[in-house]
């Protein structure tokens, strides 16, 4: 399963139903998830993808696109 | 040996509805319940001062452990919102309590503020005697100021909370207590001079969900316990999806975290101990291990665990 599905597949299980936010569309400021998510996110993030996120990168902006999230991941060899 | 002697709580009379702080920032009362759980909070009077509040808890405390002021080591006043930069509320209470010489010290760090006095008292009272702590705070004063942002004046409330820490007795002796800072934070929730409040609410909830949960497991590995041993947790009172998540993380019910910020909102560094007091109100049950902690802008934060 490549980067991007399994993103997808993050965002449906935090959302609760399918959405499909363009790639460059803040999750957050479009309401398509709430602030409470994002520790969600970034815990989904950390499990299915084997990755640690120290505190020092938990930067909001940082996961807030898909496309964002993508570079954090690349980033960081996945 | 520490111990938790005594606890006591101020609230100003006048009750602000989610309706009427609503009405001021465009949103209704429903949605503010829904983001918070929070439905109502208290603002001080225009005339009332952080140190007034401060005072009303500190008479109380001690009233309650029926301990003159004079037998006091030190008194430690946190708050984010004292009515000057400098001097701090401390000193005004200390005098108000007629006090003319045992330091007071300020602890202006906002939320996190109570847990670290209360741990700082801790490590200082086998040396110095009986240490008051009140956390006092005039949100109002910060949230009315325009212009008003949705996001945080929905949140906060105005309070005291006060907490009597001992050398010798109490309802609970402390077993240990953890403190952090990392300011490459800092700027994700601060209050400048005549400034709103500026509040990244998505880097403190994301930090906040992570760190606290994590120094809590820490300390009580330290002490031999597990999330689940922990009767009550004693957290600042900052938003009740917070306080679930935490409680999630730790994998313990909700209900083991005291709340009550429907009824106050969010009184910064009172919170935690308006909460204490109110729960100790009820009865320390005897052999139960209560931990507290808080987090907030620095970003600071930490726990402490106390048992009976």
């Amino acid at each position: 399963m490549d980067n991007r599905t399994k993103i997808n597949e993050i965002l449906n299980g935090i959302a609760g139903k399918p959405i499909a936010p363009a790639d460059d569309e803040s999750l957050f400021d479009s309401g398509l998830l709430d602030s409470f998510a994002l520790a969600d996110l970034v815990a989904a993030l950390e499990k299915a993808f084997d990755l640690k996120i120290p505190d020092a990168d938990l930067n909001p902006r940082k996961f807030d696109s898909i496309e964002r999230i993508e570079s954090y991941l690349e980033d960081h060899g996945k | 040996m520490p111990f938790l002697r005594e606890f006591a709580s101020y609230l100003p009379e006048r009750i602000v509805s989610n309706a009427e702080i609503g009405s001021h920032v465009g949103c209704d009362a429903e949605w503010i319940k829904n983001v918070s759980g929070i439905e109502q909070r208290r603002f001080a009077a225009a005339d009332e001062s952080v140190a007034d509040l401060a005072l009303r808890a500190a008479q109380s405390c001690l009233a309650k452990a029926k301990l003159s002021a004079s037998s006091l080591g030190m008194i430690m006043i946190a708050t984010g919102t004292a009515d000057r930069q400098f001097p701090g509320p401390a000193s005004t209470v200390a005098h108000r309590l007629g006090l003319d010489s045992t330091p007071a010290l300020d602890v202006p760090m906002a939320s996190a503020g109570t847990l670290y006095a209360m741990a700082l008292a801790s490590r200082l009272c086998e040396s110095i005697g009986e240490i008051l702590i009140v956390g006092a705070e005039k949100m109002s004063s910060v949230v009315l100021r325009p212009p008003m942002e949705r996001g945080v004046a929905i949140l906060f409330g105005d309070g005291a909370g006060a907490c009597l820490v001992s050398p010798t007795e109490g309802k609970a002796r402390v077993l240990g207590s953890t403190l952090h800072s990392d300011g490459a934070f800092a700027e994700d929730l601060k209050l400048g001079f005549d400034r709103p409040l500026d509040m990244n609410g998505r880097s403190v909830i994301l930090q906040a969900s992570r760190k606290v949960p994590r120094a809590i497991s820490d300390l009580l590995a330290r002490h031999g316990r597990q999330a689940a041993d922990v009767r009550t947790f004693l957290m600042h009172q900052a938003n009740q999806n917070l306080i679930d998540r935490v409680a999630q993380a730790l994998e313990v019910p909700a209900e083991r975290f005291y709340s009550n910020i429907a009824r106050y909102g969010n009184t910064s560094s009172a919170s935690m101990l308006i909460a204490a007091a109110e729960w100790a109100e009820r009865g320390w049950p005897a052999g139960a291990p209560v931990c507290f902690t808080a987090f907030g802008a620095g970003f600071h934060w930490g726990a402490l665990l106390a048992e009976s």
